[in-house]
């Protein structure tokens, strides 16, 4: 398992990936960002979850620097004990959301991946 | 071009209701033709803004169901979805047919039936619109909430009672407005001790979960004339997407979707932010409100919050009275419906139908926000000349 990002030829980094990126282009590479640590922009508790979510979910948005390229991702933390500008590292874990308890069919899409969690 | 002018206007009661959606879409379609003394039979095109109603009650092809419940057959129909905007869609889908001489008579009818479900299951229908990559967190729509909120508090150094105002104010309004699903006033201490929700957001900084329909009937300018004096006009429309997967975009506060179709409404009508007199934003959650009155050129980014302070969003004294109506906020967020009942509040105000809510306004605005900012459509109406 790997939290795969897309490269796209002007040198930005998305994540997730897309088909197509800035200017209409196809990703060049990926990038592993497990690999990175993140700082955080933002994160909330969340005290009503939908079915199959853990209750509360402390949620993050963080900003990798990859090879001075930055890229935004949103994930689980590993706790409420944050604040904006820590630094995190992901966590992997076999499974976010119970699959099926929800409203998405559980084969259209994965449910692992990663918690950030302060370093 | 034909200019499009909108003669009648309905909504049902906000709130917890008995009835399912096709009810509620026939009972705000039937008011609206008689709010306009015009024959089912006339209505040439009939849209329906609605987003979820196969996976909320497991009823589809509700756009014929209600032709055939208001004798409309053999219009034409269609469903328009944008989730959370799909009311400011058949608004801009209304004006196209008739503007384009497609139409000469369109009724636009928006609903949701939602409190028969847990708020769970709610959140989960509407988080579903969410990147596989978001979804699987577990995020729903108020985390959005809180992610932003929290970012803008910090980064414009804004106290957290001006967000609580905002709930306030809105809940105010609220009072008026017969058909609001909460008709209840809250102090903002309230607010700020109500439970916590998406910190740091609490429970009354989000809309409620709501059953009901609005309605709007459009026709050309022309055709207006010959039912009534007393009629609004589209001055301007237009829509705009941001990026589906939130977290990318370059900065949390500008919703791009809202910059957009709200310089393309205003490019379109010859108005400016200066010119508005009324605006119903979309406060889905008290954040946005913010968020909308910053993007749409009404306050610098970052300095919603001292308007809110000032008062100059207030009904009966400011200088931009926000959500007359009550807003989302107290009014209720029937998905499909709140874009129209946008709509209908400001053609009420532009009519001088408003009642206990009037302000003194010839021109006034709609936003519907769709997502977290995903898809928004922003709406200028202007009082017939």
């Amino acid at each position: 398992m790997t939290m795969e990002a897309y490269k796209y030829e002007d040198g930005s980094i998305s994540y997730p990936g897309h088909p197509r990126g800035p200017g209409g282009t196809e990703p060049v590479d990926t990038v592993d960002l497990s690999e990175y640590t993140a700082e955080v922009i933002t994160w909330t508790t969340s005290m009503a979850t939908p079915p199959g979510v853990r209750e509360p979910n402390s949620l993050a948005i963080v900003e990798f620097d990859v090879e001075g390229e930055t890229v935004r991702a949103i994930g689980q933390l590993t706790t409420d004990e944050v604040d904006i500008g820590d630094a995190v590292e992901p966590v992997y874990v076999e499974e976010l959301r119970e699959p099926g308890a929800g409203i998405r069919e559980p084969e259209s899409q994965d449910w692992d991946g990663y918690r950030f969690e302060p370093v | 071009m034909e200019r499009v002018a909108i003669i009648g206007a309905s909504m049902t009661q906000f709130g917890k209701r008995e009835g399912w959606i096709q009810d509620l879409l026939a009972e705000a379609g039937i008011e609206c033709l008689e709010d306009a003394g015009v024959d089912a039979s006339a209505v040439e095109h009939l849209y329906v803004s609605n987003m979820a109603s196969g996976e909320f009650e497991g009823q589809t092809g509700v756009p014929n169901a209600l032709a055939h419940d208001l004798d409309a057959v053999p219009a034409y129909t269609q469903r328009v979805d944008q989730t959370s905007s799909s009311g400011g869609a058949g608004i801009y889908a209304a004006w196209q047919s008739i503007a384009s001489g497609t139409s000469d008579m369109t009724l636009l009818v928006g609903g949701e039936k939602m409190t028969h479900r847990t708020t769970g299951e709610a959140t989960d229908v509407i988080a579903s619109l969410t990147h596989p990559a978001e979804y699987k967190t577990g995020v729903t729509l108020p985390s959005f909430a809180g992610l932003t909120a929290r970012h803008y508090l910090d980064r414009f150094d804004a106290p957290r009672e001006s967000l609580g105002k905002v709930a306030v104010k809105n809940h105010k309004n609220g009072l008026d407005n017969p058909k609001a699903q909460f008709r209840k006033e809250v102090d903002l201490e309230t607010v700020l001790e109500s439970p916590i929700v998406a910190d740091p957001l609490r429970l009354y900084d989000f809309c409620p979960i709501t059953d009901g329909s609005a309605a709007l009937l459009f026709c050309p300018e022309e055709v207006a004339k010959e039912y009534t004096d007393e009629y609004a006009v589209i001055a301007g429309v237009d829509g705009a997407t941001d990026t589906h997967v939130v977290h990318e975009r370059e900065d949390p506060t500008v919703m791009g979707g809202v910059v957009e179709s709200g310089k393309g409404a205003y490019e379109m009508s010859g108005y400016g932010p200066e010119d508005i007199d009324v605006a119903e934003l979309h406060d889905m959650f008290t954040i946005l409100e913010f968020l909308q009155m910053e993007g749409l050129g009404f306050a610098e980014q970052g300095e919603a919050w001292k308007l809110v302070e000032e008062g100059y969003t207030e009904r009966d004294t400011g200088e931009l009275p926000v959500n007359t109506s009550g807003g989302l906020k107290s009014k209720g967020h029937p998905l499909g419906a709140s874009g129209v009942a946008q709509g209908v509040e400001i053609y009420e105000q532009l009519v001088g139908e408003a009642g206990p809510r009037q302000v003194d306004a010839d021109v006034g605005l709609t936003c519907n926000v769709g997502g977290f900012g995903n898809c928004v459509i922003t709406t200028i109406m202007e009082a017939a000349q």
